[in-house]
């Protein structure tokens, strides 16, 4: 019955375990998908929704020079669809740790950390969907990538470190909420000012005198420019813009690294005191 | 995680059982548990026995390696505890007092789940969980979400879980609450196989019948402190195995009643006045006829008159000569 050795594992064995513990919670969140479908809405129909909607409905009232106004749109709706990306591992993690099953996880001989990254792995599947999708709907209602083949990549790298910032948020926020019904209201109360009270969907200089220096050194602004200049897109940027949107590229890079070095080791650290017994 | 790199402290005397020393956990001014030993020696069972709020829980919890004990200090499997939990928790399994499956996912694909982060190959977790699903009788239900499982199927399912890794030593936090009689023999049985293949078993109850029916050892908690100890059947002859209720239709008897019953006594006998009831541990082979016509023959106006297994409130009154901490009456906690 216990014929396993007494020796503790070798450091090649635990990282392999670390990967293979971590693809299983990957694969249950993925799991998780399937029964409840209405998850997946945010990184498929909802992108598609906000295309459609700022495309047709107010792309006639708006005007933005350098290009038509889906040329200009279709990097901040990139970047909002994944700052939205904070709320799917903020509430799978607030209701995992109100029914009690990290507690079986925490009792298995698994890797303590695998539960975090099983999230994340998932979760980043999941904006990266969302990518694929936003992107292709851009591409039907007109929108191009002007730039050549390295800056577009850039542009698509940038994105997904964009995500993975967001969704190291999203892990600290569920770990930090009591009800997983708390994480909507507090996630709401973030994202809305955030992705609004910035260039997203229309240029910063169009803001009324304070709101728009808000916008000017709001990381979703930075983001959505560097995507747009790396796209070759419209950034429609006044010539007097604040530094942030003059470097854009520098400043959502450092926006993303700045976020990441403040949030996982908070999140680890927060992770730790709520599964301590 | 935060101590790795403490050196291990095995009490004295730590073997491939379990053993404890002076287990304390503190929740700010409360001690939840407080000096406790404990020594459970390879493939034995020990009952933990206590009011809800006693300190079982807790008790599991630190020897499972959920929750760090503020003093003392523990080893299962002939390991510590806190320095070297991970290595513990390759060699224990636990259903706690509530049942902790997925219920996004099927009982199939839980157990599987569970058999692979226990890295077992995934040919063994399907046959393992199989099994299983089989031996508690969830086969037919095997791929239904588990959310759609009723209180005992989930309870049942949880113990599953709990034998995936074929764990040497098992830890069952109340596991008979809720399930109904026959599942509660189900699990007996089941638990008795178990520990003759050599499994070591802590199971926490509230029912001293349980324990008397499963354990080597019983260990009393009240309030965190352990207020009795040894085999169930010295505890039983501490308490009398059996007792006798007499519940009457007025005041007066009461003390004839108590009369009448001590030639049946087998220790001292209870009277609670404002229910109008005397209980007495009866003797063995005590007839109930016998005791019915003693009554009358003392002129007692008896109501009621009854035989019923000795409780954990009869140990309590025998140990400490008090009720104990009854935070929630146990039939409170069943219906939960
Ligand atoms: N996390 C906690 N924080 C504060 N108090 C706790 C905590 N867990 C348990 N307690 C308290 O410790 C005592 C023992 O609880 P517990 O071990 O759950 O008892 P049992 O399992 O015997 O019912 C109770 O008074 C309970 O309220
Ligand atoms: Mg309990």
């Amino acid at each position: 019955m216990s014929e396993s050795s007494t020796a503790a594992p070798g450091l090649a064995t635990r990282l392999r375990w670390e990967l293979s513990d971590s693809l299983m919670l990957a694969r249950r969140n993925v799991a998780h998908v399937r029964q409840v479908p209405e998850r997946l809405l945010d990184a498929t129909v909802q992108p598609i929704m906000f295309v459609l909607l700022f495309a047709y409905v107010f792309g006639g009232a708006i005007h933005v020079g350098g290009g038509g106004y889906r040329e200009y749109l279709l990097g901040g709706i990139l970047v909002q669809t994944l700052t939205f990306g904070i709320i799917g591992p903020a509430i799978s993690i607030a209701t995992d740790l109100t029914e009690g099953i990290v507690d079986r996880f925490r009792s298995l001989p698994m890797s303590r950390s695998a539960f975090l990254y099983g999230h994340l792995i998932s979760d980043l599947a999941s904006a990266t969907l969302a990518l694929v999708i936003m992107t292709a709907s851009g591409l039907i209602v007109g929108w191009r990538i002007h730039s050549d083949l390295p800056h577009a990549l850039a542009g698509f790298a940038l994105l997904v470190l964009f995500a993975f910032a967001m969704l190291w948020v999203g892990m600290l926020l569920g770990l930090l909420a009591r009800t997983p019904d708390a994480v909507n209201g507090v996630a709401f109360i973030l994202i809305f000012p955030l992705t609004f009270i910035a260039n997203t969907f229309v240029p910063a200089g169009s803001l009324p005198e304070g709101l728009r220096q808000v916008a000017e050194y709001n990381p979703v602004s930075a983001l959505a420019a560097a995507v747009r200049a790396l796209f070759g897109n419209p950034t429609a940027l006044p010539s007097a813009a604040a530094w942030p949107l003059q470097h854009p590229v520098l400043s959502a890079l450092g926006w993303c690294l700045l976020i990441l070095v403040l949030v996982v080791p908070l999140t680890i650290r927060r992770y730790r005191v709520r599964t301590a017994g | 995680m935060s101590a790795a790199g403490r050196s291990t402290a095995l009490p004295t005397g730590a073997h491939d059982g379990v053993v404890a020393e002076g287990l304390g956990k503190r929740y700010g001014e409360l001690w939840a548990l407080r000096e406790v030993d404990l020594d459970v020696p390879p493939g034995s069972v020990l009952g933990l026995l206590g009011h809800n709020g006693a300190g079982k829980t807790t008790a599991i919890r630190i020897l499972t390696t959920l929750a760090l004990p503020s003093a003392g200090r523990a080893s299962v499997a002939g390991l510590d505890v806190v320095a070297e939990a991970a290595r513990v928790r390759e060699r224990i399994g636990l259903a706690g007092q509530y049942a902790t499956v997925d219920g996004l996912l099927s009982a199939r694909v839980n157990l599987e789940m569970v058999g692979r982060l226990y890295h077992l190959p995934r040919a063994i977790a399907r046959a393992r969980a199989r099994e299983l699903l089989e031996r508690l009788g969830l086969l037919e239900k095997a791929d239904i979400l588990v959310r759609t499982f009723s209180g005992g199927m989930r309870r049942r399912l949880d113990l599953a879980a709990s034998l995936m890794g074929e764990p040497p030593v098992l830890f069952l936090d109340e596991p008979t609450t809720g399930l109904d009689p026959q599942g509660r023999n189900d699990l007996w049985t089941l638990l008795r196989e178990l520990v003759d293949g050599g499994t070591t078993l802590v199971l926490t109850t509230q029912y001293l019948e349980e324990a008397d029916r499963l354990a080597d050892n019983i260990v009393v908690l009240d309030r965190g402190r352990i207020v009795a100890a040894g085999p169930p059947e010295e505890l039983k002859a501490r308490v009398g195995g059996e007792r006798i209720e007499v519940t009457l239709a007025s005041e007066e008897g009461l003390t004839s009643a108590a009369e009448a019953l001590s030639a049946f006594a087998d220790g001292q006998s209870v009277t609670a006045p404002e229910e109008l009831r005397v209980t007495m541990p009866a003797r063995a082979g005590t007839r109930l006829v016998e005791v019915v016509r003693a009554l009358d023959a003392a002129g007692v106006d008896a109501l009621d008159v009854h035989r019923r297994e000795a409780t954990l409130d009869d140990v309590f009154l025998a140990v400490t000569g008090s009720h104990g901490s009854p935070e929630t009456p146990a039939t409170e906690a069943l219906a939960r």
